[in-house]
């Protein structure tokens, strides 16, 4: 493949990448008060990008830089979802940064390189690549957690994010090298051939277990979570929106790809971590969120118990799990957009409240907010008719389909049990005695994003499952 | 295999989604409203304008979709066994589908379903004071919901419907139930609060096991089409497992002993009609479940299993009639004599035989007219003097000639008195366990002189005695809008008590059907 036929094939990423330099420079130039416009400019490169990886060359997989990544229907379906939900949020914290006087361009610059790191992720199929594209996306992470400067709470936010993020990247590093060193290849195709022929050796487990735990922790799964609900906690809100939809399926389906293309054959060897991290993550996600008080953090614990289920499609190892993995991770991006989107509309003069209570009586209050949140607590929930039910029986029915009987049953148990505090919030909304109001005047875009998410999962994807399932299927079909 | 008549016209779906038309119509009206800064609606006219524009729509809905049933009746042919009226679209994928229609087993439900509803709506009409457009919402959603489980041919969408229909529920007892306040693990929550979360966690965790159960079906059987599957042979040692699945989620909705303690908790802080739903359709879907799943499906386990229901039946029946004896809360009471009425459901169900089904259906029917009413009789005197207190009643039969009539027709009826309703199926059930084995009716026949007992010392200490109590001297008899459902469901009530036939004409060539496959299964597996 000549060098321009393979850069065809990376236009998604040669535009956002280019881009955002671009936009840097124009952001030097322009100053805090183009911040505006270099926002929209960054939705449009993202914009750009999804008609590139939807419309673009037509082969349906293609191996580029020497195996370092690859293009097929699993990395697609991927950046899609990457690109919209990162462009959604960036259109969402416009309002928010401007109140708060944050609006500067480096913001949106740095998601879109955020997302360039994404975009490498889900196709890497190399360990280079797959640390490089990690690492490219956690530095722009580290820098927008603590983007509010000069609140104590959004540093510590990032200085946390960034020194646990720099171990579990160690982690990372050194089970890679163990696998180099007890495979000698760092390509996923390579190193599954060797380790069908030499049958698992010690060394090459042991590499696995540190590559597992450097990913769990990008996916912020249990036990490797700490940080995620002071991340969230402390980072601007907006960028709590961002963190926690596009990069835990970037994350995720770099997950899925390492696992199942570079060691099919020794599934034996790692699905009960694997199992055993998705019963983690599920017993503190419902376990830890019961006692929240403040939304965010309840958030990121509801988030780390979602991780959980979508494991649970990882663990089975199979072209369902992965199908599972993607419908229940796409579901879980529109939940929380959503989600969200109605936190950033919790405002009273004054500025922003993050406190449960203060939801109180909210559907006498604001009955469209108050009904928007209902139908995404019940979707979180995963009850039916929702579409986070259509989700969570994927990953369960994955998970029972190879036998793990025991894993979904304790995820069901799992969802019972957080089925607890998804109810609290709704129980205050409609039960309790009315605080005082919102700010009825939020915004175009925080209000038709609510309202896009909440619609999208009652009652539209509940008629139209269908297609998203066959789109999810086709694209984890590629990956086998 | 189970013969499938489809049909050219969508006649079922019609029937499910028109509740849901009402809703969103109103919904539309409610958005339409101008709303001031607190989200009231600034003009208290147009406020009261929505709420009666609301109760006049949800009335009208529902008493459409009851004549739409009656039409859907009138299409179904009750001489045949098999599935009728089928429809069938492709949903998830081309085995997980939208699929419809009834037998004679779920056309009688469909029905009580929608003759409940517009009663419902009747009886809130002025006992329902805020919020009354959300209400009437709740409750034509909750209809779609609840026709939708009988009505589906597919697991799937069962299941969608089934534990869909928690969400409406508890929204009902959590923002219209009553007043007072209950410590639970050191939190303070409005006992509502605490019942409507109680009603939801059990069910959902006994429902979730069954989502379990259905993903290995699937897996094996390919399908959750509901024919295929019974059709379908489990091996004998999977069948104890799904079993057990179903058995969690239809004992926790019938509720059987000793998972029935949400109930009394939700009926007693539900308002009026959200007990009458309860109690006449809500519960019914377990016994439906356990007739159109655990039998057909896994006859093997269900066999094997018999033994246990007939004792926690029995221990039902028995032990929460002694608890009923002692409750000093009329809805209290009415809820634990439902658990045991269900006991005599479950026992019928399980004995196999062709009385013993017929009688389980029956009584399930003719506990949805009476137990339903009687909820209504409560909510007569609660509208008037707010306390469900047995105590703080007394001589009512002074002032309330004919609510004390129609009160002790429904006592009666629950007793199983020989003409009504509640009769022929508590003989039916005990004839079938008869059949099975003598003990098992000997103790149930217990239950019924204990339902005498607890039922006729409720209507004494309300209806008999001297007017003694001040408040009581000025209390109103029953207007038109709280006789004319009563007397209606009278009617059926005694219709059925003489006249049974009909409504077991229809059960016949279905249950029928179940029996011939049940016995076979039962000679095939060796037992």
């Amino acid at each position: 493949m000549g060098i321009f036929e393979t850069l065809s094939f990376a236009l998604p990423e040669l535009v956002l990448v280019i881009g955002a330099m671009g936009l840097l420079i124009a952001g030097v130039f322009l100053g805090d008060s183009a911040a505006k416009h270099i926002s929209l400019a960054s939705v449009g490169l993202l914009l750009i990008a999804i008609i590139l990886v939807i419309f673009g060359p037509g082969a349906p997989t293609a191996s580029l830089f020497d195996g370092a990544f690859r293009i097929d229907a699993f990395s697609d379906f991927a950046k899609v979802i990457v690109f919209a939900a990162a462009a959604v949020a960036i259109l969402m914290s416009d309002r928010f940064l401007g109140g708060e006087e944050l609006g500067r361009p480096e913001y949106p610059v740095l998601i879109v390189l955020a997302v360039f790191g994404m975009s490498l992720m889900v196709s890497a199929t190399d360990l280079i690549s797959l640390y490089m594209g990690v690492e490219t996306q956690s530095l722009a992470l580290y820098i927008l957690a603590a983007f509010n400067r000069d609140s104590r709470r959004s540093t510590e936010a990032g200085l946390k994010y960034f020194v646990l993020g720099a171990l579990s990247s160690c982690l990372l590093l050194y089970g890679a090298s163990l696998i180099y060193g007890f495979t000698g290849a760092t390509s996923f195709e390579a190193i599954a051939s060797v380790a069908k022929a030499s049958d698992a050796n010690i060394g090459l487990v042991i590499g696995l277990v540190f590559l597992i735990s450097g990913l769990a922790f990008k996916v912020s799964a249990a036990p490797f979570h700490m940080w995620t609900p002071d991340v969230y906690e402390g980072a601007p809100t907006p960028v709590t929106a961002f963190f926690a939809a596009a990069p835990k399926l970037a994350a995720m389906a770099l997950f899925v790809r390492t696992m199942v293309t570079s060691f099919p054959d020794v599934i034996d060897d790692w699905r009960p971590i694997i199992a055993l991290i998705a019963v983690a993550s599920m017993a503190v996600g419902a376990f830890s969120a019961i006692v929240q008080t403040n939304i965010k953090r309840l958030m990121a614990y509801s988030s780390i118990g979602h991780m959980g289920y979508a494991l649970i499609g990882l663990a089975a190892g199979t072209s369902s799990g992965a199908s599972a993995v993607l419908i229940y991770m796409s579901v879980y991006v529109l939940m929380t957009i959503g989600a969200f989107a109605c936190v950033l509309m919790m405002r009273r003069r004054g500025g922003m409240t993050e406190n449960i209570a203060d939801l109180s009586g909210l559907s006498r209050t604001n009955m469209p907010l108050a009904l928007i949140l209902t139908i995404l607590m019940f979707s979180l929930a995963g009850v039916p008719p929702t579409a986070g039910f259509f989700g969570k029986w994927y990953v369960f029915l994955a998970a029972v389909d190879t036998g793990m009987i025991w894993l979904a049953v304790a995820g069901v148990i799992a969802s019972a049990i957080s089925a607890y505090y998804y109810l609290r919030i709704i129980w205050f909304m409609w039960f309790d005695e009315p605080a005082p109001a919102f700010e009825r005047d939020t915004g175009p875009v925080l209000r038709f994003a609510a309202w896009a998410c909440a619609l999208l999962m009652f009652p539209i994807l509940t008629v139209f499952m269908g297609p998203l399932i066959k789109t999810a299927e086709w694209a984890a079909a590629s990956l086998f | 295999m189970i013969e499938q008549l489809h049909s050219d016209q969508p006649w079922l779906s019609l029937l499910t989604f028109a509740p849901l038309i009402g809703a969103l119509s109103i919904i539309l009206r409610r958005m339409m409203s101008r709303t001031d800064e607190n989200g009231a609606i600034a003009d208290p006219r147009e406020q009261a304008q929505i709420e009666n524009n609301a109760r006049w729509i949800a009335l009208g809905i529902t008493s459409l979709t009851f004549l739409v049933s009656l039409g859907v009746y009138a299409l179904y042919d009750p001489s045949r066994a098999g599935y009728q009226l089928v429809e069938e679209i492709p949903w998830l994928n081309d085995s997980i589908k939208y699929k419809m229609g009834v037998d004679g087993i779920s056309i009688l439900f469909v029905l009580l379903t929608t003759f409940i509803m517009p009663i419902c709506i009747l009886a809130s009409w002025n006992s329902i004071k805020s919020r009354v457009a959300d209400y009437m919402i709740a409750f034509l959603i909750l209809e779609t919901l609840m026709i939708g489980v009988f009505v589906s041919l597919d697991l799937f969408l069962f299941y969608f419907f089934f534990e869909g229909s928690l969400i409406p529920m508890f929204l009902i007892i959590g923002v219209w139930g009553s007043k007072g306040t209950k410590e639970f693990a050191g939190v303070s929550m409005p006992s509502r609060v605490y019942a409507a979360l109680k009603f939801f966690l059990f069910t959902l965790l006994g429902s979730l096991l069954l989502l379990v159960a259905m993903a290995w079906m699937y897996a094996q059987a390919g399908t959750t089409d509901i024919p295929a599957l019974q059709g379908y042979e489990f091996p004998a040692g999977a069948q104890k497992w799904l079993w057990l699945a179903f058995f969690a989620s239809f004992a926790v909705k019938m509720p059987m002993w000793p998972v029935h303690t949400w109930l009394p908790d939700a009926h007693v802080q539900a308002p009026t009609a959200g007990s009458v739903v309860l109690a006449a359709i809500l519960l019914k879907m377990g016994g439906y479940g356990f007739l159109r799943f655990s039998l057909p499906m896994f006859p093997l386990a269900s066999a094997d299993f018999a033994p246990l229901i007939y004792a926690l039946s029995i221990i039902a029946i028995i032990y929460t009639s002694l608890v009923a004896l002692a409750q000093e809360d009329m809805k209290k009471l009415i809820a634990y004599s439902s658990v045991a009425h269900m006991g005599f459901v479950t026992m019928g169900i399980f004995t196999g035989t062709q009385q013993g089904i017929e009688g389980g259906l029956f009584q399930m029917l003719s506990h949805g007219f009476i137990s339903g009413a009687l909820f209504l009789c409560v909510g007569v005197v609660y509208d008037r003097m707010h306390t469900r207190e047995i105590a703080a009643y007394g001589g009512l039969v002074h002032r309330m000639p004919l609510y004390a009539f129609l009160f002790l027709f429904f006592t009666l009826g629950n007793v199983g008195l020989p003409g009504t309703s509640g009769f022929v199926g508590e003989i039916l059930a005990m004839t079938g366990a008869f059949k099975v084995n003598s003990w098992i009716a000997f103790f149930a026949a217990f239950g019924v002189i204990l339902s005498a007992a607890y039922a006729l010392r409720l209507y004494r200490q309300v209806m008999y005695g001297e007017l003694t109590k001040e408040a009581l001297m000025a209390i109103p008899d029953l207007n038109w809008r709280e006789w004319l459902p009563l007397g209606l469901l009278m009617l059926f009530a005694l219709f059925l008590g003489f006249n049974p036939g009909p409504a077991l004409s229809v059960f016949t060539p279905a249950v029928e059907l179940l029996i011939s496959n049940y016995d076979a299964a039962l000679a095939a597996g060796g037992r």
